[in-house]
């Protein structure tokens, strides 16, 4: 919210400053979760590309890698071709009704622990306590004059933040080579500049962003708050201050003075000062907050300090806090958890995700793919026979050489060659070898009787040679002169 | 508006004067980093204006003071591409174009620079993909050759073209006009006609055709063979097979025997570099007529109809 510089009168200037955050260290049930996310979530970004995986001699040994000069991707067991982009699309979908399924069940779930910038930026804060102390030592610092020591503090938390805004930015290369190689090659000036630039680019985005604008990103640049409120509706849950109990507050001692006119609130604000965007979780549901509970922490252990029962603030849906407010119990929060929407979302993400698993089980890693040459469409030959050209593509996906055979069928008295061949050696059918890991293009000549139908469908069928009957196939026209009847 | 301005209780912000429904607008201050990207967007439009063309004028454009053109930039990536190229264009142009298909990398790089050159310099008669015309441009692609189909001959038909006057080296074959000249009269031409429609296999052989027979003796078969066969050394089209460039029913043949059209192909060495044109003939010979060269020193050993591979 802006402020005047003087209540009731215009802004002064059209900036406004921003508002430093100095969030007071926590703890409790879901700071300490909040941990363990970071540190899941930070291992798997730092740590998967050193993961190795032996894929024999034909393929990069990276358990995860995206490789953009060779169009792979590989995870794991699984190797995705470009034609096979639909898996990704797959995991997109899945990606987006995952966030249905989480928002609509558990609110911002996903802005308060998993998201980059959330986890960077409780990281970067963890920093500023590191070196400068808890909130009110770096209050005192940031208002206080440049002496040597707020220099020396300050140079050594920007290189902490240079450091690990460095090292994101390196890790993210990693997912595009082979890990051990790339590092050498970049430490030794042999990388591709783009390895630099991006290395460059992220270590000054995290910095900037992680470091300095923090909360700002969400509050002004990201677009998912605008998004989410979409997916919520009355059952899910959010960070609720329950004014009902609260209000209105008063200290302790105001309120042991005058028992029963005061709610449960004592007005520490605790609340407010480990809210890592800096927000009054008091004023209402707002789009500051990124539902991340430290807020529940902090309320809860001073209602424990107080002797009052915990949740003050709490995650509770909307329609829990008409129950609540009308005097009633709510219903325990795994109700809200399995209703109808959350179980239909959940059986889609289900779904596609088994039908994606099956069809990786299913698919085959040979693969034909044929096009007619249509100019010209046929060629008239000497002797009265009629010409076709086909363009082949071969997938051999398979990480090993493989021989192949080229069959055509459903077209009497065929003949075919590829380049290099010519129609005195052309036969019924013709070999070839297969390179591993490779896309081989050829073209296919075809040659058949001048005698027959116009348009005449036929199939062209590839075979694997070796132990596995691999086999694709193709059905498509054999054109000669004449018109359609 | 102005005068409706005031303080919003609630936020303590000024609103704008703007009020829709009783619906008001706060005039809430940008923060400071925004607009500060704002007037570094506005400096590097000025430094941008500056440097590079930018303001359209009546004739052109601002130069910009870096003296940056887009046509300027095509032409260093040309350049730059020639380079790219070079060593694999002077390797063609070191390798006799009947060795070009033992060497599969050249050859491959051949064709593909055959057929851009194709596209640009040759498609507006032979059509995409070398198709032809049906009555005007012969078809490319098929194992029916007026002049020959081995690399050596295409690329010298390309060089020296067909018929142009002012080149000794071009190809000219001259098909007599036995009708409008008189040489044969309108019954000899139906005669002969017959007889070429009959070693086509297209009718039945009749008097007519048996008469033709020897008409096409005395007048054709000094070029065209004694059966058809066609002679290559003189251009000669073959008659005896299902290709006919200027049709093959009656009316066409005797079209051409009484007034023949000497097709023109221009001569290429006026215009393309020898690399290009040997390129050039490798792509036309790519196109599925390829011939193997008449003369080979050692016979050839057939492949087991097994082709190569190019991968991508």
């Amino acid at each position: 919210m802006a402020r005047t510089d003087h209540p009731g009168e215009p802004p002064a200037s059209l900036y406004e400053a921003r508002k430093g955050v100095y969030p007071k260290k926590v703890d409790g049930p879901f700071r300490r979760f909040k941990w363990a996310i970071m540190a899941v979530t930070l291992a798997i970004y730092y740590g998967t590309p050193w993961i190795r995986w032996d894929r024999g001699p034909h393929a990069p040994d990276q358990a995860v890698l995206i490789d953009l000069a060779n169009r792979r991707f590989y995870m794991f067991q699984i190797e995705i071709w470009p034609h096979e982009f639909y898996y990704v699309a797959g995991l997109l979908i899945m990606a987006g009704i995952g966030l249905f399924l989480v928002t609509s069940a558990v609110g911002r779930a996903w802005c308060g622990y998993a998201c980059p910038q959330t986890v960077w930026t409780d990281l970067f804060q963890h920093v500023d306590r590191l070196v400068d102390g808890d909130r009110n030592a770096q209050i005192r610092l940031a208002n206080g004059r440049w002496t040597a020591e707020k220099i020396g503090k300050r140079a050594l938390k920007y290189a902490i933040y240079l450091t690990i805004a460095f090292w994101t930015g390196g890790a993210w290369i990693m997912y595009f080579a082979d890990a051990p190689t790339l590092t050498q090659d970049f430490w030794s000036g042999q990388a591709a500049p783009v390895a630099y630039v991006t290395v460059a680019v992220l270590t000054a985005t995290t910095f900037v962003l992680g470091g300095f604008l923090r909360e700002q990103v969400c509050i002004y640049m990201c677009p998912w708050p605008r998004i989410q409120t979409a997916m919520m509706d009355e059952k899910s849950l959010l960070v609720t201050y329950k004014d009902w109990r609260g209000e209105p507050r008063g200290s302790v001692k105001t309120a042991e003075k005058n028992p029963g006119a005061f709610g449960d609130c004592v007005d520490c604000n605790q609340c407010v000062a480990v809210c890592p965007t800096g927000i009054d979780i008091r004023e209402g549901p707002q789009i500051g907050c990124i539902t991340c509970a430290l807020c529940i922490d902090a309320c809860d252990s001073v209602m424990a300090q107080v002797g009052r029962p915990r949740g003050l603030i709490d995650y509770c849906t909307l329609d829990d806090a008409e129950t609540e407010k009308a005097g009633g119990v709510a219903p325990p929060i795994r109700k809200t958890l399995f209703r109808p929407r959350t179980l239909i979302y959940s059986g889609l993400w289900g779904a596609i995700g088994l039908a994606m698993l099956f069809t990786l089980g299913q698919r085959t890693r040979l693969d034909l793919a044929v096009q007619h040459e249509r100019s010209p469409l046929y060629v008239q030959l000497s002797d009265g026979a009629i010409r076709n050209n086909y363009t082949l593509k071969l997938r051999n996906m398979e990480l090993r050489p493989r021989p192949v055979e080229i069959v055509v069928s459903g077209l009497p008295g065929a003949r075919l060659w590829i380049d290099g061949g010519s129609r005195e050696t052309a036969r019924q059918s013709l070999r070839m070898p297969l390179a591993p890991d490779s896309v081989t293009s050829a073209r296919l000549f075809v040659v058949a009787p001048g005698a027959g139908p116009v348009r005449q469908d036929f199939t062209i069928t590839v075979r694997a040679l070796d132990d596995e009957p691999h086999r694709d196939s193709e059905t498509i026209q054999f054109d000669r002169p004449g018109t359609q009847p | 508006m102005a005068d409706h301005k005031r303080i919003d209780e609630v936020t303590g912000t000024a609103t704008s004067g703007h009020e829709w429904d009783g619906i008001e607008e706060l005039d809430t201050p940008m923060p400071r980093w925004w607009l500060w990207s704002l007037y570094a967007s506005i400096v590097w439009a000025i430094v941008y204006v500056i440097l590079y063309p930018a303001w359209p004028m009546i004739h052109g454009a601002t130069e910009g003071v870096l003296g940056w053109t887009s046509r300027g930039q095509l032409e260093a990536e040309m350049q730059a591409d020639a380079k790219r190229r070079a060593p694999v264009v002077s390797a063609i142009g070191a390798t006799a174009i009947a060795d070009l298909p033992a060497k599969p990398e050249l050859m491959q790089a051949a064709v593909q620079g055959g057929a851009a050159a194709f596209r640009v310099h040759c498609v507006q008669c032979h059509g995409a993909g070398g198709a032809g015309v049906p009555k005007l441009y012969p078809s490319l692609t098929d194992d029916d050759w007026l002049w020959g189909g081995d690399l050596p001959t295409i690329e010298y038909t390309i060089t020296h073209g067909i018929r142009n006057p002012d080149h000794d080296a071009t190809r000219t074959s001259q098909m007599p006009a036995f009708g409008r000249d008189g040489i044969l009269d309108a019954r000899q031409i139906a005669d002969v006609v017959s007889f070429v429609r009959a070693i086509s296999h297209q009718e039945k052989p009749s008097a007519s055709s048996i008469r033709g027979a020897a008409v096409f003796e005395a007048n054709c078969a000094v070029c065209h063979g004694p059966a058809g066969e066609g002679g290559r050394a003189v251009g000669a089209p073959k008659l005896a097979d299902a290709i006919w460039l200027y049709g093959g029913d009656r009316a066409s043949i005797t079209a051409t025997v009484t007034q023949p059209r000497n097709g023109v192909m221009p001569r290429w060495n006026s215009r393309l570099d020898p690399v290009t044109i040997k390129m050039l003939a490798a792509y036309v010979y790519s196109l599925g007529g390829g011939e193997k060269a008449p003369v080979e020193a050692v016979p050839a050993a057939e492949g087991e109809g097994q082709g190569t591979n190019g991968q991508d």
